[in-house]
Parts: C-alpha cells; sequence; structure tokens
C-alpha cells in the first residue's frame, strides 16, 4: 500500500513535468528543451515570494501560470513562429527548434543564476498526513491532487470542446487542420504557451518538496523527454500513463529491492518500450 | 544590496553569453589573479554560498586596503574569474586559458573534491600553490607526495567519519542510544567514499548498521529511502549526502517523524538556508563541518560576509576558503615577489595568522579543521574537530518541532 500510495504520488509529480512538454511538441511540435529550465523558474517564482513575501505557493501559482502563459504565447509569436515558417519540412523544424529551445535554456540558467545562485529550498506543509494506511507529505498530495486537476482538465478540454478538437487536429495534422479552417498558428502558440503555464506551475509545486537550483532544469528536461516519448506525443492520456508506471516502478524499486537501482529500472522500462512499441503507449503510427 | 544586484546581474549576462567575467581595477600596477570554480551546473548552488562571496570579500577588502604589497609596491588585485560549469574538462580549459592567454599571477583553489584532483596536476605543472579548501579525502598522503605544491586545509575522510563516531560513542556510552544505526549515501563519490570509510569504522566500534543502502543523485521522491530507514528502527541516523538530498532527506525526515537521537546529514546542513527553511525543526540536526561563529575573528569575518556580498556565509569551509586566501595573501607579501617556487616553500615553512587562529602545514597538511557541527538555537556550531577551540556540547535531538 505504501507503494502504492507513494508511486501515484510520485507519478503526479512526473505528470507535472510532462504534460506541459507533451502540449508543446505534441501539437505545436516544438520540441521544447527549455522545458526543465521554465519549470525551475517557476520553482525560483515560488521560492522568492516565500522568503520575500511568505506567500504560499499555492497563491503563487495562480500568478506564475498567466505570466508563464504570456511569456511563453510572445517566445512562441516571435522567436519560434519565424522557424515553424522557414521549416520546409517537419524535422527541419525539429532541428531548428531544438537548437533555438536549447539556446534559450542557457539564456534562462544565465538569468535564474543571477536572480538566485543558490538552493531554492524552503518548508512549505512538510507535514505527514495518512492515506489510506500510509504516511506522507503534504505537500506532495496537494501537488498531486492539482496535477490530477490539470491533467483531467486537459483531457476534457481536449476531448470534449471544440477548441480542443481543433487541437487535436493541428496535432494530427497541420497542413489538414489549416485546410479545414482552423487557424493552426494561433492553435499551436495557444497550446505552446498552456504548455508552458503547466510545466510554470509544475515547477512552482515541485519546489515545495524538491530542492532546486538555477542549473538542474535539464534533469527535468529528460525526465519529460522520457515520459511524453514513452506516453506518445501529443497524447496527454499517454502522459499520464506513463508517469504513474515510472512513478509505481521506481518506487517499487526503491523500496523492495533498492533505492540505488531506480535510474535502472526507469530507464529498462523506457528501453523496453521503445523496443515493442515505439509509437509510445498510446501514440500512432508515423505515416 | 544595489551594488550587490547590479553585479550578479553582471555575471549573468556575462554567464548566458558564455564568456568570462573580470573585476579590473582601474589604473596603477594591478597583481593578476585567476579563480576557476562553477557557477553553474550541479556545484554552482554550493559555490556561489561557499566559494564565490569569500573570494568576492576578500578581494574587496585586499583592494580596500589598497592592494599587496609587491616588489616594494602597492598592487591591486584584478580577479579573472571563469565558470567550469562543474566540468573537470571545461575546469582544467579554464585554468589553461588563465596561466597561458591570462598570464595570472596566482591562482585560488577550484570548488570541489573532485575538481581539486583534477586540477593538482596542472597547477603543480606550472607551479602555482594549490591550498585547496574544498577538497576532503583519505589521500591526502599520496596526494602531497605526487603534487609538491599542493595543500589540504579541510581534513580527512576518515577524521569526518571518526567524529561522527565519536559522538555515538560518547552518548552510547551515557545510555542515550543503542548500538542501531541507519546508513545512506547519494551514489556519488563523495558520498560512496565516506560510506566505505564508515562501514568498518560502525563496525569496528560495536555498532549494527540496521539499514545502509545508497540513493542515485537527483532522486525526486526519498521518502521509500526515509520509510525503510524508520522501518529498520535505528538509534541513529547518518546519510553521507549532498545539498538537494541533504534537504530532501530533512523534509522526509520530518514527514516521517524519524525519532531518532541522532540525526546526521553531510554537506549543505551548514549552509545558512538549512537552518532558514527548517527552523525549530533543525534543532539538534547534526552534519558536516561547522565553525565557532563566537570568536571574535570568526564573527568580525562573518559580519564583513554580509556586509560586502549581502549574503552570510556558511557555518562552515567559507571561513576556511577565507583562511586558504589569508594564507596566499600572506605568503605572498612574505616573499615580496611572484616568485612561485619560493611562495610554495614559503607556505610549507611558515605559520600564518588567520581568522581560524596559527596555521601551519605538516607535509602540506593542516590538521586544524571542524568536522562535525549541530543546529543549535539556529545557529550551526562546531561540537568535534582536531586542533579547534570552541567545540560545544553535542545536544540529544528530540523530535522534529
Amino acid at each position: 500500500m505504501d507503494i502504492l500510495v507513494s508511486g501515484l504520488l510520485l507519478a503526479g509529480t512526473y505528470a507535472l513535468v510532462a504534460m506541459g512538454l507533451n502540449l508543446q511538441y505534441g501539437v505545436a511540435r516544438i520540441m521544447n528543451l527549455a522545458n526543465g529550465e521554465l519549470l525551475v523558474l517557476g520553482a525560483l517564482a515560488s521560492f522568492w515570494l516565500f522568503v520575500s513575501a511568505e506567500m504560499s505557493p499555492l497563491l503563487t501559482i495562480f500568478l506564475v501560470a498567466p505570466v508563464a502563459f504570456a511569456g511563453n504565447w510572445l517566445i512562441y509569436r516571435f522567436l519560434l513562429l519565424p522557424l515553424v515558417k522557414r521549416a520546409k519540412s517537419q524535422g527541419h523544424l525539429e532541428v531548428d527548434a531544438i537548437l533555438a529551445t536549447f539556446g534559450m535554456s542557457f539564456i534562462m540558467v544565465g538569468l535564474m543564476l543571477s536572480i538566485h545562485g543558490e538552493y531554492f529550498t524552503y518548508e512549505f506543509l512538510t507535514q505527514p498526513i495518512t492515506i489510506l494506511g500510509s504516511i506522507v507529505a503534504l505537500n506532495r498530495f496537494i501537488a498531486f491532487l492539482i496535477a490530477v486537476a490539470i491533467g483531467a482538465g486537459l483531457y476534457l478540454w481536449l476531448n470534449h470542446t471544440r477548441p480542443g478538437a481543433a487541437m487535436r487536429a493541428v496535432a494530427v495534422s497541420p497542413e489538414a487542420a489549416g485546410l479545414v479552417g482552423i487557424d493552426v498558428a494561433r492553435m499551436s502558440a495557444f497550446a505552446f504557451a498552456t504548455g508552458g503555464a503547466v510545466t510554470a506551475v509544475g515547477g512552482a509545486l515541485i519546489s515545495t518538496f524538491i530542492t532546486l537550483d538555477a542549473s538542474i532544469g535539464v534533469l527535468f528536461t529528460m525526465k519529460a523527454l522520457i515520459i511524453v516519448i514513452m506516453g506518445g506525443v501529443g497524447d496527454i492520456r499517454g502522459a499520464i500513463l506513463a508517469a504513474i508506471i515510472l512513478g509505481i516502478v521506481e518506487t517499487a524499486v526503491a523500496t523492495l529491492i533498492d533505492p540505488g537501482l531506480t535510474l535502472t529500472a526507469a530507464y529498462l522500462i523506457f528501453l523496453l518500450i521503445l523496443l515493442f512499441r515505439p509509437q509510445g503507449l498510446f501514440g500512432r503510427r508515423a505515416t | 544590496m544595489k551594488r550587490r544586484s547590479t553585479l550578479k546581474l553582471a555575471v549573468g549576462a556575462a554567464l548566458a553569453a558564455g564568456l568570462a567575467f573580470g573585476t579590473a581595477a582601474l589604473g596603477g600596477e594591478t597583481i593578476k589573479i585567476g579563480a576557476v570554480a562553477p557557477k553553474s551546473g550541479p556545484l554552482a548552488g554550493g559555490s556561489t554560498v561557499t566559494h564565490w562571496p569569500t573570494i568576492q570579500l576578500w578581494v574587496s577588502e585586499v583592494n580596500g586596503r589598497g592592494g599587496l604589497n609587491i616588489d616594494g609596491t602597492q598592487k591591486m588585485i584584478e580577479l579573472i574569474e571563469y565558470d567550469d560549469k562543474t566540468n573537470p574538462g571545461e575546469h582544467i580549459k579554464a585554468v589553461q586559458r588563465l596561466i597561458t592567454q591570462d598570464k595570472v599571477d596566482m591562482l585560488l583553489p577550484p570548488y570541489g573534491t573532485g575538481f581539486h584532483i583534477a586540477a593538482a596536476p596542472i597547477y603543480a605543472k606550472n607551479g602555482f600553490p594549490l591550498v585547496s579548501v574544498t577538497a576532503i579525502s583519505d589521500q591526502v598522503d599520496s596526494l602531497t607526495t605526487k603534487f609538491p605544491t599542493m595543500f589540504f586545509t579541510l581534513g580527512t575522510t576518515s577524521a569526518f567519519v571518526g567524529g561522527v563516531i565519536e559522538i555515538l560513542n560518547d552518548m552510547k556510552a551515557a545510555g542515550t542510544i543503542g548500538n542501531r544505526v541507519a546508513m545512506v549515501n547519494v551514489a556519488d563519490a563523495f558520498g560512496i567514499e565516506m560510506a566505505d570509510a564508515a562501514r568498518p569504522m560502525l563496525e569496528n566500534a560495536g555498532y549494527e548498521v540496521v539499514y545502509d543502502k545508497s540513493y542515485p543523485l537527483g532522486t525526486p521522491d526519498l521518502s521509500p529511502v526515509m520509510k525503510g530507514a524508520k522501518a529498520s528502527n535505528p538509534d541513529a541516523f547518518l546519510a553521507w549526502s549532498y545539498p538537494p538530498d541533504t534537504f530532501g532527506l530533512t523534509k522526509a525526515a520530518i514527514t516521517e517523524n524519524l525519532d531518532v537521537k541522532v540525526f546526521y546529514t553531510a554537506v549543505a546542513t551548514s549552509f545558512p538556508a538549512y537552518g532558514g527553511a527548517f527552523g525549530q525543526a533543525a534543532n539538534g540536526v547534526i552534519g558536516a563541518g561547522g565553525t565557532n561563529p563566537d570568536d571574535p575573528k570568526i564573527a568580525a569575518y562573518r559580519k564583513a560576509h554580509m556586509d560586502v556580498t549581502g549574503q552570510p556565509a556558511d557555518y562552515w569551509a567559507s571561513a576556511n576558503t577565507y583562511v586558504a586566501l589569508q594564507i596566499l595573501e600572506q605568503a605572498m607579501e612574505g616573499v615580496g615577489t611572484i616568485d612561485r617556487p619560493a611562495i610554495t616553500q614559503y607556505i610549507k615553512d611558515n605559520t600564518f595568522d588567520t581568522i581560524m587562529g596559527e596555521i601551519s602545514f605538516d607535509k602540506q597538511n593542516s590538521a586544524k579543521f571542524w568536522s562535525v557541527g549541530q543546529w543549535q538555537d539556529g545557529v550551526f556550531r562546531g561540537v568535534k574537530g582536531s586542533n579547534v577551540d570552541g567545540a560545544v556540547d553535542v545536544q540529544v535531538k528530540s523530535g522534529w518541532k
């Protein structure tokens, strides 16, 4: 039971890390290597407001979300859209986007180092609560609930609203979506901005229980990439399922075998999925 | 405050552009001093607490009194800083550049044990003294034999483990604890070396290691580790940990309400941010390092650190870093010229008056250092050390409230 509860909470963390990238890569077709840095930026905002103004991270996320949305929208409009327009093919765009966002990640690391080079450490709701007989930290549980809310919200929106349907259409085929009157550029910008907002909110929440620093973003980018690729690009259910698998397996391995083997287990699963289902759990086969 | 933020912004901008950042003194003759340490990458969070601010303080103090007296004239320090991105390869390249391109007169020590060992050959080859601070190793003898310009000041792996075991022994003798010890370590050079040293030492001292696990650096959820440790029902909990997991393990211990009389985490326990984050819960936590904040010289240093850099010094290696700079300063002025072999010899032969008292080297190793400290009412105080004054009594950890 401990394993299931802790594993699900860890899955919530991983879902927060990966859902944003899933939208950005799945719909806007931007392989955003600055994803982890954006997450750390959200964490920095949360840390900084908590330490200087004693503002609860649970309030900070309502500030972080619109700011990150606007910031990412601007980044897409002015930095990435020119790349999208001149790209001759999907592959071409991916290479350009990877290079551009990789550079962006350095700028963001530099900015964050100049603001606060030390560890973002503070204590917020570390107290224990008991869930199904298992002790967990309240801050992790809250992050999990919000991850569930964001995941469910995105799923419902994508599958049960018109803009959501348009978004999925863009994810499947930008050309065809354009032919049926969907403003692909606008939809992509919207997806990129939403993804950014989700990632930054995730960072703000994660900072309550993981100690981050300005340079740690790349670890989260890696994790997000693994989850997105495992789950299948452009499908929010895939990212969530992949996060759950990783969370539970890592916790089970840490508890039953050895904490030293968690990374091995995670990469083993990743390898197996790449071998037997290269398109990801929910991905479509490339046509 | 404003000055500090503009300076920091400049550092950030320089970093963003991937350029080096130098603080040039204006006019007059200068002495060029180079420093390479992480400003980004995994160790940056530590070096921006312990390493860089103390260098900034030292340069501003020396230049504030008119510079170093070399060749009969006062020379202002021109500091050239490079970011090694926490990458040994980058580190070596930057040191090479400082020596060949910038033609520095002196080099300051790197940050982190691995970087000292990586850099020692190039310092030795070019005759630069390397007064190590943040390097803890049991290989001091063989390293100093191999590298005649290398000096150690922060102690050895076994001294750090030994300090902890002394505390356990005292408590066991007093009947406070039994002999059940839970031990975890980060699966990284430092954590592995510490755990390997601790295992036989604990066993010889009659302790039963009831939980002994490692976890990878950057583990996002340490609660399975803490649950396992708690289930082993230990009297003492020891973690040979690095900064992110030092904080993570403490959070997990609070959540799980790990009821032990001794709770030890290693690196970063001495950071002011640790006490800042955990407040009263930190009370009684023991960790690597320590200092005597009541000593007037240390107190004056800590105050100057706050005034000049706008951030508090840590309760451990910050002071040692300043000591290393004082040793270099006194050796350069003592020799009177930039004659590096003579300066190295001077460091070997002389006693230095520092904020930690008199320091001298025996076979290039100084045996004056703190090994264990404890958070007591918001201050991290040294409780065990070698040849240091002002150690306070260890308190028994009682709960996390």
